[in-house]
């Protein structure tokens, strides 16, 4: 196999790059061991991280930890936003009486609503999904349904005229008519709640990343800030593959629906 | 029979969304009256309108609400601008030369899925709390958008300008600066609302965790002392800045659009 040229020039810019990592900290030791960590160090820490745990707990179970709340938080969210999008496309007066809801909540960061939940939950697993919750529900919502009014009219027409009854008409005309709109939107969600969760776990938390993350911060420890921060790429990359599967599998069988 | 793509009369939709508001402001009042939740923890809208009031004068955790205001907006201004000032240049000559691309790309995609929030630990680390701690944040959260859509913008310039320009002699630098740039403003601008959007949300989030002014540092106090009003009066100014952002954002977006006659 022939490699291309954005390849070689994509290695040998991460190579020249972790060169300079090494050059900067244990090299020639420009950067201090207390504001960015050297190559061993992250390694010390990640053999920690897995190994005898930190600050309680292993890695792992701070990443499942996280994981639990986030699926359950974009679950949820889409579980009730996509039918609640599918609604407001085909439905004008649920449109109007819900759209204004959105139009006065939508302006207010999800961030924002962490004191909110912290108040009203403790420093909890609840009050992380319902942050969670609130980040991803809107764009759940929203792409849908501007996926339903992007359907185009002769299809929807068709449907009608031979009265294609309504439920069939939803799941069978609209929803997969609407689907690669709806990824979208899901997409966002599941980025929303990873973002978050995050500045939740930051804020007060006992475990999960961002609680590895806060430890790591007060015990000045930047090997296991990076650690932590990797975990918190890769899962948010790994679900995000993994959303793009169900998506492609989603447009299989919704093509297969129209048709 | 539903009838599906008329629109619906506008007087009425108006009348629904009236309704609607109503009926949220009605269903949050009669909550916080009915003694189902304790007072304490849901405050009505009327309280939450009176508080903002007070706040506007009376100092809250080290500043009025004003003075919070003021210093959250400082910070996401330094953060945004230079993000802007960063990713739209970096963004162009990505799309102008095929090199820079190909070292820039691998790197960005590398950071692309770490929440802007996870940067917290190290900006505390490396510049505390005060103005450069919540800047790296905002700059973290605002930056891709900027980078993505003038990249984006310049990769769908017609080539045959840049083909003629080249022509002509045009030095690479005013390439960038008269050919490409015009042509991809509508998608920069684009780009600049994502990422004020995004940039607004992170300044929130850094402020609730690194910051000792600011009007998410005045809601962490508000929720330590358990004052549900003083929260909302937070996410309420949060929301208002944000709209007044945008809109001032889309208004220099549709100034530049009827500029270049895209109206």
């Amino acid at each position: 196999m022939r490699l291309s040229r954005r390849t070689y020039v994509g290695a040998t810019t991460l190579l020249v790059l972790a060169l300079l990592w090494y050059l900067a900290t244990s090299g020639l030791g420009l950067v201090s061991a207390g504001r960015f960590p050297a190559p061993g160090d992250v390694e010390a820490a990640a053999v920690q991280a897995f190994g005898r745990g930190y600050p309680d707990a292993t890695l792992v179970t701070h990443i499942l930890h996280s994981l639990k709340l986030v699926a359950i938080g974009f679950a949820v969210s889409v579980a009730l936003g996509v039918p609640l999008g599918l609604l407001m496309g085909w439905n004008r007066v649920a449109e109007a009486l819900i759209n204004p809801v959105f139009l006065v909540l939508r302006p207010i960061p999800p961030l924002a609503w962490i004191p909110l939940a912290i108040l009203w939950l403790g420093l909890g697993d609840e009050a992380k999904v319902m942050v969670i919750f609130l980040a991803a529900f809107p764009p759940a919502v929203i792409s849908t349904h501007a996926g339903v009014r992007a359907v185009p009219p002769p299809v929807v027409e068709a449907a009608q005229m031979l009265g294609t009854p309504r439920l069939r008409f939803v799941l069978e005309v609209l929803a997969p008519a609407a689907a690669p709109m709806i990824f979208t939107g899901l997409r966002l969600s599941l980025q929303a709640s990873w973002t978050t969760l995050v500045a939740a776990e930051l804020v007060g938390s006992l475990a999960g990343l961002g609680y590895v993350l806060n430890v790591a911060q007060q015990d000045l420890y930047p090997g296991m800030i990076l650690v932590g921060m990797a975990a918190v790429g890769v899962l948010g990359a790994g679900s995000t593959a993994l959303l793009g599967l169900a998506e492609r599998r989603a447009v299989v069988w919704a093509q297969g629906a129209t048709e | 029979m539903i009838a599906y793509r008329q629109p619906l009369p506008l007087g009425r939709s108006l009348l629904l969304g009236a309704a609607g508001t109503l009926a949220f402001l009605g269903l949050w009042a009669g909550l916080a009256r009915s003694g189902l939740v304790l007072h304490m923890f849901l405050p009505g809208p009327l309280e939450v309108a009176e508080r903002f009031a007070v706040l506007v004068t009376t100092p809250f955790a080290g500043g009025t609400l004003l003075a919070h205001l003021a210093s959250s907006v400082l910070r996401f201004l330094g953060g945004f601008l230079l993000a802007a000032f960063v990713g739209i240049p970096l963004g162009l000559m990505m799309g102008w030369s095929r090199l820079l691309d190909d070292i820039v790309t691998p790197i960005f995609d590398a950071l692309r899925f770490i929440a802007p929030i996870a940067w917290v630990p190290f900006a505390a680390l490396w510049f505390g709390t005060g103005i450069g701690g919540p800047l790296l944040i905002i700059f973290a959260g605002a930056f891709p958008p900027c980078l993505i859509n003038a990249y984006r913008g310049a990769r769908y310039v017609d080539r045959r300008l840049i083909e003629a320009a080249a022509m002509l002699g045009t030095p690479g630098h005013r390439v960038i600066t008269e050919v490409m740039l015009p042509a991809a403003l509508p998608s920069i601008v684009a780009g600049l609302r994502i990422s004020a959007g995004l940039g607004w949300q992170s300044l929130v989030g850094a402020e609730l965790i690194v910051a000792s002014t600011g009007v998410g540092y005045m809601m962490v106090q508000a929720q330590g002392a358990v004052s549900t009003t003083t929260v909302m009066v937070g996410m309420a100014a949060i929301g208002l800045i944000g709209v007044a952002i945008d809109l001032g954002l889309r208004l220099v977006e549709a100034r530049i659009r009827a500029h270049l006659g895209q109206a």
